[in-house]
């Protein structure tokens, strides 16, 4: 029998046989899939990257609109580029172990608020220059200047001062921070020659490939930079980024066999996509959920009432059954799921109750009349129709939800963090501070929900500067059970993240952060 | 004029037509079920309790059907039917005023062709409010400057013929001249244009309510219903295929009609067959 | 003629500053700006203030549109504010990529159109009729994006006979060219097929009665020669407004072939740009747009003058 598991794991691990097969088959002899799973990665490991050849990815997330600059960089394609041609200080490893890169250690003063950096000798930029502290002062400087325009702004609040001396980058904070370092994994923090300020979108960074072309919404292509200081990335010799927004053409071009991965499969058709024999489908669990928000501040969802009805009167197992089809989970109304680490599993999980939702409905003493939801099919994938079946769920608990679609055009602009009821999503952050003072603390950016509660500050600040790690969970807990019964957001699920792939490509590992491992797939797999 | 003599193509035609309009009026009465509940799992195929299947969220198809029926033919008709009567008249008349007139009015027309029809819809949603009536409105003004340039067009030579002039000299007015001898002679070819551009307002309704003009979810169009299951396509589902092919039986049985009309009306000019 | 084409292509322009200012009126009756769009959900109030100082929209909109009037008549289509491309170098590379789609699409249908509706009238009402009529409105009552998958799916996925994803470079041959966009050529031709099939059978219907018809007819000409001499030339008006329609529609409306074929046109790019609200990129397609109909409307009043011997000679 060990024989046939030795043929089976050659077999996978070389492409020949795809890995659904291949866990059916060895659980049919009796393995676990835990088991079978390791024996795959060691196999996968032992047998080494292959250099070499063209790999192509088909991504859904890029227009014509697209720059290079990293501070801009918001959708899939753009964050593709950034990977292929940049390196950041430190990487979440999809364990959530930090990994150093740029940084070769990395120290903090026992208190946590101050952080050194000792960055990486030899790394040669693709212009030939050769990477120096001061290109990460720089670069830090220009995502945490009061007026810049980088999606890394929100993370980089906090800092008191940034240095540069000798090989070490050093951050002071204004309080205590124990998970510094996993903000400056922020994917926009791609280190650039002179901190990127004379040519933000020049492309140039010390990442493992050059950019060749660059043509936005079409394609970008890259060639594997000789000089490049990590063997264990770049295994191609040409990577490219076919920038492909319809699903069903991304489906064909994977099909017909002109790009080696696409990405965001729609959940509907991933189980008839993966019949196809030279396609795996991989999907992974990660801290992305899709949400409806509702402004604590404006009537009527002032009422802690109204916002519980709607809570209940929203079937979770539903969504996930029809929208996500199993490809994710039941939300609990609490951004945190078991991904987090200090996640505490035992808050009680929350089900659709039409009884408790008429309870609460009736004794808000809402007039009946029209909740308006606001959807667009830009809040996340099936959004519109994950309204209707909560418009349907609602109505059997006699709440008048009224679900209007609006255009995709402007939603970011005119109708999320504006409009008192809406559709939306949260891609999630690595850890659970960052994702409850990025939404849910009272002064945040991103307050979507209008949550203004000292007491929830309060514990935020209190977690941040709690080293005893049990104390801490137990903080994070207590703030999960205010957003849940409390607070103004309804999650209904998370999403897993659903890349197809072809069985020529090796060494796919997934990454919770994001799909395509993290948008990182085209510089860590290889062809077989 | 009896059923017998009109041919067997028509004949067919007008059936169809006939059945999707009754199904368009009777459609409570006939749907099985509401055509918003989920009643089953997603992409059911067809079974004896869900005649045609289920859709992506799992709703019973017939009953969507039936009830998309009398969306599209309504709204489609009603947008084909104002952008050719304004179109077509104002048309005829430019020909017919010709000069300053015509200039000013067909030039009017070329600008407003100019306009992206996507900025047109944006400006609209964000200045009036998104119901059925403007959605039918911004389809009648999009489309009547093809119909303009078209019905233009066939007046144009109609006018210098020798019976127009005639009714000229005799001093007859522009609505007698339009109405009594250009309409006549330029009926035959746009009853054929006609009858596509009802196919027309039918694909372009499904692009504007997915825009969030008019038609809202959970209600839906043929064309929409195509696009709400358009991933399904290529893996043969029913639910994306049977609205596509509704949209064309209809489309064929509404020119097959109108074939028949422009074999009559020519008819009745030379009446030489 | 060459007076009155003159005069028309004098007022063309006029209509093209007009079409200019109403496409910037309704790019700033739109909700939102560039500012917001580029930044999304990460705008503070401080970086959207100096992302609008820096990208000039502080500016009073009259003396944007000058400005960007003055420059356009300069032949300096500006910078995208979205990604600080060059507007010009990207639209030419662009609008290069439309007309060459367009071209082929065009060359291709138009004589498969008028060829299959003079068949039409010479089999008029028996089987060859009725097998165009019935295959080209199947195909024009079908949504693009559905002809475009089933044909992915049989000639790219199932055949392998043409690749799914169109994409157009500069140093491919010819040849390897015409297969890269042989998909997206066909669904063009299928949507704009039947409409001017049916707008030539029925225009050429239209004057099959007439006395001259009767005339060659009895002189002998065989039924083909007669709708081909004669009738076809009488029918010309509303055949060529109607191909000048579709034309249109080959260069300003395929956004739809676009995407799926991931096909570099002009579609995408202007929405895009819509949705970016970066209004430079805006105009300058949209003008190009409007050229397009503008132009080839009046090719199409020409063409009805020119080929009516009582239009070109007015009493």
């Amino acid at each position: 029998m060990s024989r046939q598991i030795d043929d089976y794991v050659r077999r996978t691990t070389v492409g020949l046989m795809s890995r659904r097969e291949f866990f059916g088959r060895t659980t049919a002899l009796g393995l676990s899939t835990a088991m079978a799973g390791t024996l795959l990665a060691t196999s996968v490991k032992a047998m080494g990257p292959n250099k070499g050849g063209v790999i192509k990815a088909g991504i859904q997330g890029g227009e014509s609109t697209n720059s290079l600059d990293p501070a801009l960089s918001a959708s899939s394609v753009p964050s593709h580029n950034l990977t292929a041609f940049g390196d950041l200080l430190v990487e979440v490893s999809p364990e959530g172990e930090i990994v150093n890169r740029l940084a070769e250690s990395v120290e903090s003063s026992a208190d946590a608020r101050t952080w050194h950096f000792r960055i990486r000798k030899g790394v040669e930029f693709h212009n030939g220059k050769t990477l120096t502290p001061d290109d990460v002062l720089k670069t830090m400087e220009r995502h945490s200047a009061d007026d810049s325009q980088s999606g890394a702004l929100g993370v980089m609040r906090g800092i008191e001062s940034m240095s540069a001396d000798g090989d070490i980058f050093s951050v002071t904070l204004s309080t205590p921070n124990a998970d510094l370092v996993y903000l400056m994994a922020d994917y926009h923090l791609v280190i650039q020659p002179g901190g990127g300020f004379d040519d933000p979108a020049s492309g140039i960074g010390c990442g493992p490939y050059v950019l060749e072309f660059d043509e936005p919404g079409v394609r970008h292509g890259f060639t594997k930079f000789a000089n490049y200081w990590d063997d264990g990335r770049g295994h191609a010799d040409q990577i490219e980024v076919v920038v492909l927004n319809d699903n069903t053409a991304r489906a064909a071009a994977l099909q017909s066999g002109q790009v080696h991965y696409i990405n965001r499969v729609d959940p509907k058709v991933a189980e008839l996509l993966g019949r196809a024999p030279n396609i795996n489908i991989e999907s992974i669990s990660g801290r992305g959920h899709y949400v409806f928000i509702m402004h604590n501040d404006t009537a009527p969802f002032d009422n802690n009432d109204l916002r519980l009805a709607l809570k209940y009167a929203i079937d979770r197992e539903e969504m996930v059954d029809k929208i996500l089809r199993g490809y994710g989970s039941v939300g609990n109304d609490t951004p945190i799921n078991a991904a987090y680490p200090l996640y505490s599993d035992d808050l009680g999980q929350r089900a659709y109750d039409p009884e408790k939702a008429k309870f609460h409905y009736e004794k808000s003493g809402h007039d009946g009349s029209p909740i308006v939801l606001k959807v667009s099919e830009a809040a996340f994938p099936g959004a519109v129709d994950a309204s209707q079946l909560f418009q349907q769920s609602a109505e059997r608990a006699g709440i008048p939800l009224q679900v209007e679609r609006v255009p995709s055009d402007g939603y970011w602009s005119e109708v999320w963090n504006k409009e008192p009821f809406c559709a939306s999503y949260w891609s999630g952050r690595p850890v659970q501070d960052q994702m409850f003072s990025t939404a849910y603390k009272s002064d945040a950016d991103w307050n979507d929900t209008r949550f203004f509660r000292d007491d929830f500050d309060a514990l935020l600040a209190q977690a941040k500067a709690e080293l005893d790690l049990a104390k801490r969970k137990e903080l994070y807990r207590q703030m999960s059970v205010i957003l849940r019964d409390e607070g103004g957001v309804i999650v209904p699920m998370f999403n897993d993240f659903i890349d197809a792939v072809s069985t020529s490509l090796g060494g796919w590992v997934g990454d919770p952060g994001g799909g395509s491992m993290f948008d990182g797939a085209l510089v860590k797999a290889w062809l077989l | 004029m009896t059923l017998r003599r009109i041919p067997i193509s028509a004949l067919i035609g007008l059936i169809l037509t006939g059945v999707a309009i009754f199904v368009a009026a009777f459609a409570p009465f006939l749907a099985p079920y509401s055509p918003a509940e989920t009643v089953g799992d997603v992409w059911e195929p067809a079974s004896d309790q869900f005649w045609l299947g289920t859709d992506n969220l799992g709703r019973d198809l017939l009953s969507r059907m039936i009830y998309g029926a009398r969306i599209t033919i309504f709204i489609a008709a009603a947008a084909t039917a104002l952008s050719f009567c304004v179109g077509a008249v104002a048309g005829f008349a430019a020909a017919v005023a010709g000069g300053l007139t015509d200039q000013a009015m067909s030039r009017s027309v070329d600008l407003l062709m100019s306009i992206p029809s996507l900025i047109f819809a944006l400006v609209v949603l964000s200045v009036l409010p998104s119901t059925v009536l403007i959605l039918i409105l911004v389809m009648a003004v999009l489309d009547f400057t093809r119909v303009y340039r078209l019905a233009r067009a066939v007046a144009v030579d109609v006018n210098v013929m020798d019976y127009v002039e005639a009714a000229r000299l005799r001093g007859e007015r522009l609505t007698w001249i339009v109405f009594r001898e250009i309409l006549p002679n330029a009926l035959s070819t746009l009853v054929a244009e006609l009858g596509l551009r009802f196919i027309f307002m039918v694909l372009f309704l499904s692009s504007l309510s997915f825009l969030g003009l008019g038609v809202q979810p959970p209600e839906s169009d043929w064309g929409g219903m195509v696009k709400e299951n358009k991933d399904g396509i290529i893996f043969g589902i029913p639910a994306a295929l049977i609205p596509a092919a509704a949209i064309s039986v209809l489309a064929i049985s509404v020119n097959l009609v109108a074939d028949w009309i422009l074999r009559r009306t020519s008819d009745l000019k030379g009446g030489r067959s | 003629m060459i007076r009155l084409a003159a005069q028309r292509i004098a007022l063309g322009c006029l209509l093209l500053v007009a079409a200019s200012v109403l496409i910037f009126a309704g790019t700033q009756i739109l909700p939102g700006d560039v500012a917001q769009s580029i930044l999304g959900r990460s705008a503070t109030p401080e970086s959207l203030a100096s992302l609008r100082e820096e990208l000039g929209l502080n500016k009073p909109a009259v003396q944007r549109y000058l400005d960007w009037l003055l420059a356009f008549l300069g032949g300096d289509l500006g910078t995208a504010l979205s990604n600080g491309k060059d507007i010009g170098e990207s639209v030419a590379g662009r609008l290069g990529n439309t007309l060459f789609l367009a071209g082929w699409a065009a060359a291709l249908s138009v004589p498969l159109a008028i060829f299959l509706g003079l068949l039409s009238v010479r089999y008029q009402d028996r089987t060859p009729d009725r097998m165009i009529s019935g295959l080209s409105l199947a195909s024009i009552s079908l949504p693009e994006f559905f002809i475009g998958y089933l044909l992915i799916y049989f000639l790219a996925v199932k055949l392998q006979w043409f690749p799914s994803v169109a994409t157009l470079n500069a140093d491919m041959p010819l040849g390897e060219k015409l297969r890269t966009i042989a998909l997206p050529v066909m669904v063009l031709t299928m949507v704009v097929l039947a409409h001017m099939m049916r707008m030539t059978r029925a225009a050429i219907l239209n004057v099959m009665q007439s006395a001259y018809i009767e005339t060659a007819e009895l002189k002998g000409l065989t039924p083909f020669n007669v709708i081909r001499k004669h009738a076809f030339p009488n029918a010309i008006a509303p055949i060529v407004n109607v191909v000048m329609i579709n034309l249109a529609y080959l260069v300003v409306g395929v956004v739809v072939v676009e995407v799926i074929f991931v096909y570099p046109g002009m579609g995408q790019y202007m929405v895009d740009h819509v949705s970016k609200r970066d209004v430079p990129v805006v105009q300058a397609c949209g003008t190009i747009f409007a050229a397009v109909y503008i132009g080839l409307n009046l090719v199409a009043d020409l063409v009805s003058i020119i080929s009516n011997p009582r239009l070109r000679h007015p009493k």
